[in-house]
């Protein structure tokens, strides 16, 4: 297999990690669930840093990020799937 | 049952309390604040001691000063450390923490510097640093099993690579030699928030996993909530983590415990710098985030190697224990790669799995203790920081 760009920790996530420097907007994304080594492909809407996360499905503002199979959090603005996923559309849901 | 693990050695140091260090430092123990100069001087006269200057000790009380003197005496009589000196204003708390090292059997020695002055304590301290540093030196390694190590971890300037990569890594380690009897610790109380749940089932029974709970509740009540005037942005997750794609506590408390491996249980918990009673198996320390106070609580509760996942590239080092960075974060390996010990980038690229990784890791800690220095040693890393739990008196 080709090195992915994205990883996924659980296949019931809705967000991924960019794992690579450069990433560009319209990448046709090879992306691995770390659980089961599935993978799939995914475009990217826009350029996004190694370590950022990208939304695998369209999320909505109260929607709740899944990642690890767990909730880490409340998107605040919707993100279509594709996009950058961080602090200025997801916070926390403690402090 | 017998391991591929199980016959692994290495050459350590063997204490007369049967504890195996991997260092051989003679120390100069400040006491206190004022007594940092009377420390470094000495530390310059004496070739192959180690000062520990530090910002506390004085009109502290109650727990908040237990803890100091926990931390003090866990430091000296940490195995890493062959000889101690130490040094304060008065000997009345001097020899509160003589007293207490002496128990481990190994040469110390206090000074105080009331009715001396600083010139004459740094002669009288110098003279018998010598002497423990010409002990020390005599001292030789002998083989010991892997299981008389003692492990700590705690990461830093996490990101979500070390949630894929370098913190699975330690959780492999943990998940093969905690079975060979090695002591383990992990802690960072407010950074389990969002995986308390997963943390609570993780304990050897009900009953621990219910303490544990007590215990994290009661941090983020005193600590978090009693002080908070945010959601905490930029100081958990820092700065760093939020460069790093962690975007909220949660993701990064749930990055965090894959240190713990998969089947790793703990057994006990500690307060802050405690050393463990309940035998070998793996401990959680109740501990501040932070990467410096956190190892240095670690280091003070008898463990003698540190393993260290990052991803962004924190540098942090101990002046006693080994620290080894383990990144999976190719962009830091690019920039930063005389930070890392162990480069575990290629399982973001699928061509290194998890199981490979904690191998990879085993052997640098095999190598380190046996004598080879991490690069936060060769960098010269000596972060010795004290946690103070409130002001002093």
């Amino acid at each position: 297999m080709s090195v992915p760009q994205l990883l996924v920790h659980e296949t019931r996530d809705n967000v991924g990690v960019v794992v690579i420097e450069g990433l560009k907007a319209g990448t046709e994304m090879t992306c691995v669930v770390t659980a089961d080594n599935s993978s799939f492909n995914l475009k990217v809407n826009e350029d996004v840093p190694i370590g950022r996360k990208v939304a695998l499905t369209d999320l909505k503002a109260g929607d709740t990020a899944i990642k690890y199979g767990e909730d880490i959090g409340r998107i605040v603005a919707d993100v279509a799937k594709g996009g950058h996923v961080h602090v200025h559309n997801l916070k926390t849901k403690r402090w | 049952m017998a391991s591929r693990y199980s016959n692994l050695t290495f050459k350590g140091y063997r204490r007369d309390n049967g504890r195996v260090g991997v260092r051989n430092h003679v120390v100069i123990l400040p006491v206190d604040d004022i007594s940092n100069a009377v420390c470094e001087a000495v530390a310059n006269n004496i070739k192959g001691t180690l000062a520990l200057p530090h910002a506390y000790g004085r009109l502290q009380f109650g727990p908040d000063l237990d803890l100091h003197f926990r931390t003090m005496i866990g430091t000296g009589a940490n195995p890493n450390v062959a000889a101690v000196v130490v040094i304060g204003i008065e000997p009345g708390w001097t020899k509160r923490i003589v007293d207490g090292i002496v128990e481990t059997g190994k040469p110390v020695a206090g000074f105080s510097i009331e009715q001396n002055g600083d010139l004459k304590t740094i002669m009288d301290a110098s003279r018998k640093a010598k002497e423990f540093v010409h002990y020390a030196t005599e001292l030789q390694r002998e083989e010991c099993s892997i299981s008389e190590l003692w492990v700590s971890t705690k990461c830093g300037e996490s990101d979500t690579t070390t949630g894929l990569g370098s913190c699975p890594t330690v959780g492999n380690m943990y998940d093969k030699l905690l079975p060979e009897g090695i002591y383990g610790c992990f802690g960072e109380t407010s950074e389990i928030t969002g995986a308390e749940h997963i943390c609570k089932e993780r304990a050897i029974n009900p009953e621990l996993g219910e303490r544990w709970y007590k215990m994290w509740k009661a941090y983020q009540e005193e600590v978090i909530e009693a002080h908070k005037d945010s959601d905490l942005s930029e100081s958990q997750p820092t700065k760093g983590n939020i460069e790093g794609g962690l975007s909220t506590i949660e993701e990064k408390a749930l990055g965090n415990l894959e240190k713990i491996g998969r089947t790793s249980r703990y057994i006990d918990i500690l307060e802050p710098a405690e050393a463990p009673k309940s035998g070998r198996g793996l401990y959680f320390m109740d501990s501040s985030s932070a990467a410096a106070e956190c190892v240095t609580l670690m280091a003070a509760g008898g463990y003698v190697i540190h393993t260290f996942p990052t991803g962004q590239g924190n540098v942090i080092g101990n002046p006693i224990v080994p620290v080894i960075k383990i990144t999976a974060n190719p962009r830091t390996v690019r920039t930063m790669g005389e930070h890392v010990d162990v480069d575990v980038s290629g399982i973001l690229r699928r061509e290194m799995t998890i199981e490979q990784a904690g191998d990879a890791l085993i052997e640098n800690i095999l190598r380190t203790a046996n004598g080879r220095h991490t690069a936060a040693e060769a960098l010269g890393h000596r972060e010795f920081v004290m946690t103070k739990l409130y002001r002093s008196a």
